[in-house]
């Protein structure tokens, strides 16, 4: 025990004698949660359309008017005809384009019905869906207004204010804020990236220094060398963890409805998995470079298929199956259970009982990989 | 357990097709300074590394201090100190914690981590850098430092390796007086070098040539077994046959 304070002083020692570290730690991932928290949304906010008026008229100008006033549309183009329309999308000076076909306003006038068009560059398929919910939103508002319905039109085109009426209401994020949404796993990420990067480069580093070898021709324990390794970087990520959250709370307002011990209590645990990868992987690489590689590579696909960025549910089976021994989903998956929806122990038992197992089995192979021998 | 600080039985070891340490057998008794030569690449290191568990041998065996290098590896661990051919202290600590870390490790008091500070520091004259980095601090100092530190929790046997590799020659001399002390206390010695000239101040000598040891015994032993003047001599002959 007393050895391992002794090793745990030294690293807390390096880290803070050495400034890039610090500003690693302390600095970047406040910077990046800020930064990435504004950029990373998928709320709509004067998304940039253009506006093919071919009809011209009174209902199509009012149209145009409630579009722009909802303040989630901006008028990029409003033009008569469909000239340079789709150099505009390709362009992406425009997300989408809504086109207002000639005798829209007679044939609401006599038919009460008419087609409208909304064309959207549909490689951002994300946005694109938003986008066009958006819309449609604004468009069955204008409908239910005018007392009519503007039914399916051409080809591609969207149907508007079917005599259904579909209203959809998020639940647990009713405001639709996305930032409430994306701090839990920005924060996650960030936390993964520095903790699971600051433990395995450490050691790499001490391999390529040569003062590992020094360490192992004490009598450590290999024990001893892993906890020794593990908790200083562990303490750290906890502190990263808890600014970031702090600053979720403080300037993004995330709501914190459920435990807040348990969240620390699940981070804990999350990342002794976290690091246990960062010691499991420096114990077969050689350098700091090959270090880098390997953790970048484990690391891009435990973030992309945790279900930060595309659903879990919507990927193959296969995928499904891997994202159910990923650490990064289940613990995206607790906090946004426990700060958003306020979920409790039950919620919250199964995933982190896998975390713990995860913790356990990382730690183990990590030791028994551990070579007090050079390869 | 066998009285002998180190013993090596037909110890090899090979990476790939190339056999780096080919079954030296050798051994060394308790309070020997023991003096391992060779150019480089003559496989010094190779087969120190397997004497402090750092490397497994490919076949033989070894005790050191009564124990086996492979299956006791730990105990081995507890009774010898090891300086390392590329600098191993830690840049980034000064001197008083790289002392307190390695006290520490090995289990030291508090109370015992102060006194022999003081003393070790005392001994290379080091006191005034005792909060430096030990970065800042020069080679020749920096190497007596990792010399004593590799003492600090009193071996019975240290390994050098190359200690006085790129140092001048008045730390060199120093170095030797140092590695005397340590011996006359009864620790026992291997270290290192190509240096010939430090050679003559060991007990007993070795030299390698291509991974097997082509020569052994007090330095007398061996320039009278090749009727060489120095050792010098002997070395060229054994390293470039045809030569001298």
């Amino acid at each position: 025990m007393r050895t391992i304070l002794f090793l745990m002083r030294k690293e807390f020692l390096q880290v803070f004698r050495d400034k890039a570290t610090v500003f690693q730690i302390f600095f970047i991932p406040v910077a990046q949660l800020l930064i990435l928290t504004n950029a990373a949304t998928f709320d709509i906010k004067r998304t940039a359309l253009a506006v093919v008026d071919e009809d011209r008229s009174t209902v199509s100008a009012g149209l145009v008017q409630r579009l722009e006033g909802g303040g989630r549309f901006r008028i990029a183009r409003y033009q008569p005809t469909t000239a340079g329309i789709e150099s505009a999308l390709l362009d992406r000076e425009v997300t989408a384009v809504l086109r207002i076909p000639h005798g829209f306003e007679e044939g609401l006038v006599r038919e009460r019905h008419a087609p409208v068009q909304l064309q959207f560059n549909a490689e951002e398929g994300a946005a694109a869906g938003i986008v066009q919910a958006a819309a449609l939103a604004v468009l069955g508002d204008y409908a239910r207004e005018l007392g009519v319905t503007l039914p399916r039109g051409a080809a591609g085109a969207m149907a508007v204010g079917a005599p259904l009426e579909l209203r959809t209401q998020g639940w647990f994020n009713p405001s639709r804020n996305y930032k409430h949404y994306m701090v839990p796993a920005i924060l996650v990420s960030l936390t993964t990236i520095i903790g699971l990067l600051l433990t395995a480069q450490n050691i790499a580093r001490e391999k390529e220094l040569g003062t590992l070898d020094q360490l192992n021709v004490t009598p450590i324990t290999k024990g001893q060398f892993i906890t020794a390794k593990l908790l200083p970087f562990w303490i750290l990520s906890l502190v990263i963890f808890t600014m970031g959250l702090m600053i979720g709370k403080v300037v993004f307002g995330i709501p914190t409805r459920g435990s807040v011990p348990l969240v620390f209590f699940s981070a804990g645990i999350y990342l002794v998995v976290a690091l246990g990868i960062g010691l499991w992987i420096s114990t077969f690489t050689r350098t700091q470079q090959q270090t880098m590689f390997v953790a970048l590579f484990i690391m891009l696909i435990y973030l992309l298929m945790s279900g930060l960025f595309t659903p879990v549910e919507s990927m193959p089976r296969w995928a499904q199956w891997m994202a159910e021994v990923n650490p990064v989903k289940h613990f995206v998956f607790i906090m946004r259970a426990v700060l958003v929806k306020g979920a409790g122990w039950e919620t919250v038992a199964k995933p982190l009982a896998i975390l713990a197992a995860g913790g356990v089995g990382v730690l183990a192979l990590a030791v028994r990989q551990y070579s007090k021998q050079v390869q | 357990m066998s009285a002998l600080a180190i013993d090596a039985r037909g110890l090899t070891r090979r990476f790939g097709d190339f056999t780096a340490v080919d079954a030296i057998t050798f051994h060394v008794a308790q309070g020997e300074v023991f003096g391992f030569l060779g150019a480089n690449g003559a496989g010094k290191t190779t087969a120190m590394r397997m004497l402090i568990g750092l490397l497994e041998p490919s076949s033989g065996s070894a005790t050191v201090a009564g124990y086996d290098v492979v299956r006791d590896a730990e105990a081995v661990r507890r009774n010898i100190g090891y300086m390392s051919q590329k600098f191993s202290l830690y840049d980034d600590l000064t001197v008083q914690e790289n002392i307190t870390l390695y006290g520490g490790i090995y289990g030291l008091t508090n109370a015992q981590i102060a006194e022999r500070t003081r003393k070790l520091l005392g001994r290379i004259g080091l006191e005034h850098a005792r909060k430096e980095l030990v970065r800042r601090i020069p080679l020749g100092w920096k190497q007596q430092l990792a010399f004593s530190v590799a003492l600090l929790h009193q071996p019975r046997i240290i390994f050098l390796d190359e200690p006085t590799g790129g140092v001048d020659p008045i730390t060199r001399r120093r170095f030797w007086e140092m590695i005397y002390e340590t011996a006359a206390t009864g620790t026992t010695v291997l270290v290192t070098t190509h240096y010939l000239d430090e050679a003559e101040y060991c007990d007993r000598l070795s030299i390698m040539v291509d991974g097997a040891i082509a020569a052994m015994g007090t330095p007398g032993e061996v320039k009278g077994a090749f009727g060489a003047a120095s050792l010098d001599e002997v070395f060229l002959r054994l390293t470039r046959p045809g030569a001298a």
